[in-house]
């Protein structure tokens, strides 16, 4: 039996009925169709599917979209604001924090957690703090240098925003 | 090349790929809804050996949503082909066992598919397979390779006894066996290089869409190859004629090795996309089913021996190795641990005697492949191991020994003595260049190689044992003179020549399209930045396209760290061909001679005049209108090259491993890294440290954590990501990496490859580290990984030798 | 990847709840972080699943007027590391899964699922935490040593709702220590050692050390702790009684960790973790 559930993604609020089983990363790959976020294992390990909910990451695959309902949701696709990529994004980019980019977005989304919560991390913070994401191209070390690159952007404010394209 | 203006070529310039990436915006396989599109699971055997009696889905096609069910009985195509035989040329008897696109009579490994569901949704897909209804008759199962050829072993094949796939070898077998009988100082030692998972982050998928009105196919693939793919699928697996098929590779989330083959998978789309009446087909590999559905790397049991003298130097190494290759095999699984790893197993040093046998051997396993490196980290464990065992046996030094081995610098081009690298038609490779010392010497400094032993009483004092391991490695690739692939038989004849294609249009701006393919190597920014340097061209202006078949010019694919060597001097040479039409239309459009054209960037001058010039772009708007071209001038800059190289490159350097051990837990904690590279000249050196530090990643995953285990009767124990470890964020240091530059001379960059020196590399540093902590405690040699359970047992079992 | 189907029940109250957790296949879900994973695998497929994650009123720390604690079901791990005033049960607790883990794992969810690998119950138990459950029969208390009774099994009825966790305040001075070896790739505890410790003078006067991902639930090593009470928690003492770790114990075996290794490491960490409580204690 569907369940009718509503919940505010990246800022809008949706609608939708889903069946009890449907994850959220499903409900937000496939029915708002936000393919940024990514799924790479079965048992919650890899944390390509990390968004916030709540304003705190989480793995998307092991929320039931049920459970969602009345949650906010935000994805990779809305880190960018006005045109202007997120500190963190522009950090990856200068920094090749990432190849394959497949881990990107959850890993992006981790790090956002991190510095929400911290925003002076040590690399050893960094490397704590995403320990639930996988890269397999990187060994991690440009992505521990892009949060930390990150970190110092944000503390100081950033003076030249990056635009998305 | 034409020009040594300063340009984008070697310079650290951000990647053009990353904006879509870092904003969520890639396009994964997954990624992509198609209308209409219907979703296909497969059932996948319990049993690691079993005969399959008969088959009932008449439940399944009762279930919600499920729109067809199919078994191996109702595909009419040809098994999965084989594309690289143990020295074929040679004559060597190869008993192949292809798997089948869905099983038909027996399963040869837990996870062989035995049927399908095409269903409304993944879930109702999956729903379904659970009421398919197989009778089986299980069999004894082996899932080792020495106890697979045994007397009495299950047999896998009729046609392949004793479980034995096929016997190679290469080298100087007299010449070796002379240099044991004469040697002062001989060591044997068995070492295992287990089996790996290569666990891309994002597993394999396909989407099989049939056109009724046109008869056509597009096969969208997680692939490193779409081009060779479209070839295996239709002029070996289904028949449908090749242009008949498009192949696309979309984003593709990491890859290393094991997107290079030819899957079951890509050919079940297609058929059940056909049967259905041509809706689009999805299927999407879970991360457990990728364990055992998609192939797994390495798995070699060897039997190594050194022989030298008591002065250092080392004058014969013999090695038996057997290469597990699984229940059948994958496509290229006999050419890795023959030509990829008895080829190259004298690494960097002047060896004058080698012989190499393998035997390649059928067990109840997944089917094992390419997985980054493929044969060289295996080679380079081998003599990596053999040159520390070798030391220690004469109690010389470990960095001491390598430099009294290494092949001088004045040998290159070098000819390996024992015809390693010649084929049994004579054609022959050469280690192009090199140059050992610097490397070695530069890390040794880096690490404070003369203060180890303080280092090692200190940790000592903190209850742990410190070691320090080198590995000295060189690398084969830019795969590889199509003569040589021939020569040595590797097949039906596959080349691995390059092509490039490059259209500069009327606005100017440029289209490349490559036969390569990227899946994180950062392509369409490299080979923007060759193209940009060799015609002037703003690297804005150019856009970079690949792995497509309908859009892009045959291409062998992005594998065997292939793309920098062979790929790139394809781009060159198509750039070179649109430089000289541009030069010859030039000095149509100036009234000059095309030999008075000097270009400067993207300038097309007449020397001596420098105000008559005309700018590539102009040249490109002009001729691509072609109002006013020459007789006989074709119209449009647009101009294709192939290239095929002439030798592989051989990348080298020194890695060095220091590690520490909890003496009471086992426990190994990598406390540092270091790295000296030498890949020749760098078309962009933040992708190259890239690479480095992924590859170095990888092998000490290899070395310290991942490990594929299957339990006696066949199940994978490391059936997920639960059991079968990762590396993560905190278990590493930070890489060091340095370098040196010894240009290649096999292309005009001068570059040599770096996709998989690390890998190469890196595990046996961690092997040579780990057993130099352990040596103290009479420990001579233990066996990846160095789990802590491992590590714990064997300092158990030397201090109760001790007592 | 895909569950099997089941119902969706998702109750106001704890009553409700517990009415619904009493019919035959449902499951309680909280955080979803042990479980869902599981029925991802479709190796647990509940017929229902009775979600308790909205009730109100069972989430935070509380200090009872004794000096003691209460912590509601619902706290998230990433709650406890926030709110506790212990450091080393914050320090253990960051290391329990990740940060997604933690920000949606809960600690109710993690002693009712009784994970025998799971870090949350050998620190409570260490604690001194009781189970408060909850079920249509009334309220009851239940200390969490005895709780266990094996691989996912405690001694909770299926309609008995876990709310809350409690504990008497803590001896003066005392210091804790939670030692583990991770499982590399689950990071759950292959051993996982949890001691608090008190002494008076140079005597050690109150013991608690539990064990987790060594026998086939989390337990309390009576033995190491008779050993330690009345000792001088000298070097030598610290030895003898952490030889006791695993004593009654079958202990578990798996591709990571034989028995053999898995017991010489409890014994490791149990007496690394008394060395390091006992530096903690005043």
């Amino acid at each position: 039996m569907a369940e009718h559930i509503s919940l505010t993604v990246n800022g809008s609020p949706r609608e939708l009925d889903v069946e009890p089983r449907r994850l959220l990363v499903q409900a937000i790959r496939e029915d708002f169709g936000l393919t940024g976020t990514h799924v790479g294992c079965d048992t919650s390990q890899c944390g390509a599917c990390t968004v916030h909910l709540d304003g705190k990451a989480v793995k998307s695959c092991t929320v039931l979209a049920v459970q969602a309902d009345g949650s906010d949701v935000t994805t990779i696709e809305a880190l960018a604001q006005d045109g202007q990529l997120h500190p963190i994004q522009n950090a990856f980019w200068e920094k090749h924090g990432l190849q394959c980019g497949f881990c990107t977005p959850g890993m992006i989304m981790a790090a956002a957690d991190l510095l929400e919560r911290d925003d002076d991390p040590t690399d050893a913070e960094i490397r704590h703090a995403i320990e639930g994401n996988f890269c397999r191209c990187t060994g991690y070390q440009n992505i521990v240098a892009a949060i930390r690159e990150a970190a110092a952007v944000m503390r100081e404010g950033s003076s030249a925003p990056t635009p998305v394209a | 090349m034409a020009i040594e203006a300063p340009g984008p070529l070697g310079q650290r310039i951000k990647r053009v790929e990353d904006p879509k990436f870092i904003t969520g915006k890639g396009r994964y396989l997954d990624d992509i809804q198609l209308q209409g599109m219907v979703h296909l699971a497969i059932l996948r055997s319990p049993y690691a050996h079993a005969n399959i009696r008969s088959i009932d889905t008449s439940r399944a096609k009762e279930m919600p949503g499920v729109i067809a069910v199919f078994t191996g009985e109702d595909i009419p195509y040809n098994p999965l082909p084989f594309a690289w035989p143990a020295g074929g040329s040679a004559g060597l008897q190869n008993n192949v066992n292809m798997p089948n696109v869905l099983a038909k009579d027996s399963v040869k490994w837990t996870g062989e598919g035995v049927a399908a569901v095409v269903a409304d949704t993944p879930g109702h897909a999956q729903d379904a397979l659970e009421v398919i209804d197989v009778d089986y008759e299980p069999l004894p199962a082996v899932v080792d390779v020495e106890k697979a050829m045994e007397p009495g072993a299950p047999q896998l094949h009729e046609n392949a006894p004793n479980n034995i796939v096929f016997e190679w070898s290469v080298g100087d077998k007299d010449g070796t066996d002379q240099a044991f009988a004469n040697a002062e100082v001989t060591v044997r030692q068995r070492i295992v290089n287990h089996r790996l998972i290569p666990n891309a982050m994002e597993a394999r998928g396909d989407i099989g869409w049939y056109n009724p009105g046109t008869d056509e196919y597009t096969v969208w693939m997680s692939s490193q190859t779409p081009h060779i793919q479209r070839l295996l699928l239709t002029a070996f697996v289904t028949g449908i004629p090749e242009h008949k098929v498009r192949t696309i590779s979309p984003d593709v989330g990491g890859a290393f090795g094991s997107k290079i083959f030819c899957y079951a998978d890509m050919a079940l789309v297609m058929f059940a996309s056909k049967q259905i009446g041509g809706l689009p087909v999805k299927w999407v590999e879970g991360r457990r089913e990728n364990y055992q559905a998609t192939i797994h790397g390495r798995d070699h049991v060897t039997y190594l021996e050194i022989a030298g003298k008591r002065d250092g130097e080392v004058t014969g190494l013999r090695v038996k190795t057997y290469a597990n290759l699984g229940g059948r095999l994958s496509t290229i699984g006999p050419g890795i641990p023959t030509t990829l790893y008895g080829r190259v197993l004298s690494g960097c040093y002047k060896i004058p005697n080698v012989y190499c046998e393998v035997t390649g051997v059928y067990t109840n396993t997944t089917f094992v492949d390419a997985y980054r490196g493929a044969g060289r980290p295996e080679a380079t464990y081998v003599v990596e191991r053999a040159m520390d065992l070798f030391a220690n046996e004469i109690g010389m030094d470990r960095a001491a020994i390598r430099r009294r081995n290494f092949i001088p610098p004045d040998a290159f081009p070098y000819d390996n003595p024992s015809g390693l690298l010649t084929a049994s038609g004579g054609a022959k490779l050469y280690v192009d260049s090199g140059n050992y010392e610097p490397a070695l010497n530069k890390a040794l400094v880096a690490v404070g190689y003369d203060q180890i032993e303080a280092k090692k009483a200190e940790a000592k004092s903190r209850g742990k044992l410190l070691g320090i391991g080198l590995s000295t490695y060189i690398e084969v690739c830019g795969v590889a003179p199509s003569k040589w692939i021939g020569a040595v038989g590797e097949g039906w004849g596959a080349a691995m020549w390059e092509s490039a294609n490059i259209r500069v249009h009327l606005t100017g701006k440029t289209v490349v399209t490559m036969g390569t393919q990227s899946h994180g190597q950062g392509h369409e920014t490299t080979y923007a930045q060759i193209i940009s340097q060799e015609l002037g061209i703003p690297m804005e202006d150019i856009v970079v396209q690949h792995s497509d078949t309908q859009g892009t010019p045959f291409g062998y694919g992005t594998y065997g760290s292939r793309t920098s060597n062979v790929g790139s001097t394809a781009a060159i040479k198509a750039a070179g061909k649109i430089r000289d039409k541009a030069r010859r239309y030039a000095a149509h459009m100036l009234e000059a001679s095309p030999d008075d054209i000097e270009v400067v960037g993207s300038e097309y001058r007449v020397k001596g005049s420098p105000d008559q010039k005309k700018t590539l772009q102009e040249i490109a708007f002009a001729l691509d209108l072609a109002f006013d071209a020459p007789e006989g001038m074709e119209p449009y800059l647009d101009e294709t090259a192939y290239h095929d190289t002439p030798n592989c490159t051989f990348p080298f350097g020194t890695h060095i491993a220091v590690v520490e051990i909890d003496e009471e837990t086992g426990k190994v904690d990598l406390v540092r890294y270091l790295a000296v590279d030498d890949v020749g000249k760098k078309i962009n050196p933040m992708i190259v440290d890239g690479q480095l530090h992924g590859g170095i990643a990888q092998g000490v995953g290899q070395a310290l954590w991942e490990q594929a285990v299957y339990s006696d009767d066949g199940q994978l124990l490391s059936g997920s990501m639960l059991d079968y470890a990762l590396p993560r964020a905190s278990w590493f240091p930070n890489i060091e990496l340095d370098e040196t530059v010894t240009p290649s001379p096999v292309n005009p960059i001068g570059v040599k490859g770096v996709g998989e020196a690390g890998a190469i590399a890196s595990t046996a540093a961690v092997a040579n580290a780990v057993n130099d902590a352990l040596g103290p405690l009479g420990i001579k040699h233990l066996d990846m990984p160095y789990t802590s359970q491992s590590v714990w047992a064997a300092i158990q079992a030397a201090k109760g030798g001790q007592a | 990847m895909i569950p099997a189907e089941f119902s969706y029940v998702r109750p106001t109250s704890v009553e409700e709840a517990a009415q619904a957790a009493g019919q035959p296949g449902a499951k309680v879900i909280a955080g979803g972080q042990s479980l869902l994973p599981l029925m991802k695998l479709r190796l647990a497929r509940p017929s229902t699943i009775v979600d308790i994650g909205r009730i109100p009123g069972l989430s935070g720390t509380r200090y009872l007027p004794d000096g003691g604690v209460e912590m509601g079901a619902l706290t998230t791990y990433a709650q406890v590391i926030a709110e506790t005033q212990l450091e080393w049960t914050r320090e253990a607790l960051s290391n329990v899964g990740d940060v997604q883990v933690r920000n949606r794992g809960t600690l109710g969810g993690s002693i009712a699922h009784a994970d025998p690998a799971s870090d949350a119950p050998a620190i409570a138990l260490a604690l001194d935490y009781s189970a408060v459950l909850r079920s249509p029969r009334g309220e009851r208390v239940v200390p969490l040593d005895g709780f266990f009774t094996g691989p996912f099994t405690t001694t909770a009825a299926d309609d008995e709702i876990l709310v809350a966790l409690r504990r008497p305040p803590l001896p003066d001075g005392v210091g804790g220590a939670y030692e583990k070896l991770a499982q590399p790739a689950s990071g759950y505890a292959m051993v996982g050692v949890a001691v608090v410790l008190g002494r008076s003078g140079a005597t050690i006067s109150h013991a608690r050390v539990a064990l987790t991902g060594v026998g086939e639930h989390p337990y309390r090593a009576k033995a190491v702790e008779d050993a330690l009470v009345g000792s001088d928690g000298s070097a030598g003492a610290i030895v003898a009684a952490a030889a006791h770790a695993t004593d009654g114990v079958t202990v578990n075996s798996d591709i990571h960790a034989n028995a053999a290794y898995r017991s010489a490491m409890a014994v490791v960490h149990t007496r690394r973790a008394i060395e390091t409580a006992l530096g903690r204690s005043a």
